[in-house]
């Protein structure tokens, strides 16, 4: 087992990160709360994990899952969604305005997530997956179904 | 984001989750690093040493909840100042011994009673920590002091008077030196 580094590090590299993803997933107004969950979570865990190789995926699992139990909590209601400005700053895309993610929004949990993990925060596939905690062939499809189903709303 | 942080470190504090604490604080000989457990400081890193290496052995040797938290240390970081200022003369910290062991421990502890103003001879503290002959052991355990200046290693001398040696440089412990009054104002 790999010495793991001081979780301020953890905070340094990925904070901004995971912010985007729960502003992505739960809207701007709720994501400081899941925020704070997901990092108290994280250093309630962070002295039994095994290793320390991919820190990154394995903060924005927990932050997946906190932003399901936010959902479980509040009912399936509709969602605020970011601001796209501050979804991951020059990863955004410029065409990524308002009316997508507000559909982006209102896409079903699991593709919501892949579609804000690969346009928010430039994840790759392998990346998202491990954050969704499903395989990589299974996040390709909820991020291929997401995508299908936003053309399909703008067509 | 910055607003975010500091709120979660603090409920990381509120909820036993801070094992160590740390902040950087200026100082007239460079930047410091400060340490805190729940327990006490823990270690002082001073300015010539690597400050992202401090922390990694922190996380290795207590817990890898390591996290930037000032505010757990304004009470040392004021004696400090006021130490640097010459107003103080005594540090009243909580002290977490637990990076030295053994003779060191024993060392360390017989480093942290020499009085401000008052030096020891190395071999003062080898007796002090148990066995009078193992002068060389003690200068070791000055060098390894997890909690340099609140445990004053800077007041062991060699027996002839010679300086010795300091991890922060000689210039630093001369300079200390001067200041509580032990060896004459610099040239």
């Amino acid at each position: 087992m790999t010495a793991l580094p001081p979780f301020q590090s953890l905070l340094d590299d990925h904070a901004a990160d995971v912010m985007a993803v729960l502003r992505g997933a739960v809207g701007r107004a709720d994501a400081e709360d899941c925020f704070q969950e997901t990092f108290l979570a994280a250093l309630r865990a962070y002295p039994r994990l095994g290793d320390d190789r991919n820190l990154r995926g394995w903060l924005l699992t927990i932050a997946h899952r906190k932003a399901i139990d936010h959902h479980r909590a509040n009912g399936r209601r509709p969602l605020p969604v970011a601001e796209p400005g501050e979804l991951g700053g020059a990863s955004a895309e410029p065409e990524l305005d308002d009316g997508l993610w507000a559909l982006v929004g209102a896409l079903p949990p699991k593709q919501r997530a892949a579609v804000a993990l690969r346009y928010a925060c430039d994840l790759p596939h392998a990346e998202i997956a491990a954050a969704l905690g499903c395989s990589p062939d299974a996040a390709r499809r909820s991020l291929h179904e997401g995508i299908k189903r936003l053309r399909k709303e703008l067509a | 984001m910055k607003a975010s942080i500091e709120r979660l470190t603090e409920r990381a504090a509120g909820e036993g989750l801070l094992d160590v604490a740390y902040a950087t604080v200026d100082s007239p000989f460079g930047p410091l690093l400060l340490a805190t457990t729940p327990r006490g400081l823990v270690k002082l890193s001073l300015p010539n040493y690597d400050a992202g290496q401090a922390l990694e052995e922190l996380a290795a040797r207590i817990s890898p909840r390591v996290l930037e938290a000032p505010a757990q240390l304004d009470d040392a970081r004021r004696q400090l100042d006021e130490y640097f200022e010459g107003r103080l003369r005594e540090f009243d910290l909580p002290l977490d011994w637990r990076l030295s062991k053994g003779f060191r421990l024993r060392a360390a502890r017989a480093i942290h009673r020499i009085p401000y103003g008052r030096t020891r001879s190395y071999m003062d503290i080898a007796r002090s920590a148990g066995n009078e002959r193992a002068v060389r052991a003690a200068g070791t355990a000055c060098g390894a002091n997890p909690i340099p200046i609140v445990v004053p290693c800077h007041r062991v001398l060699r027996s002839g008077g010679g300086l010795g040696g300091y991890g922060g440089g000689l210039p630093m412990k001369e300079a200390l030196l001067e200041m509580e009054g032990v060896l004459p104002r610099g040239e």
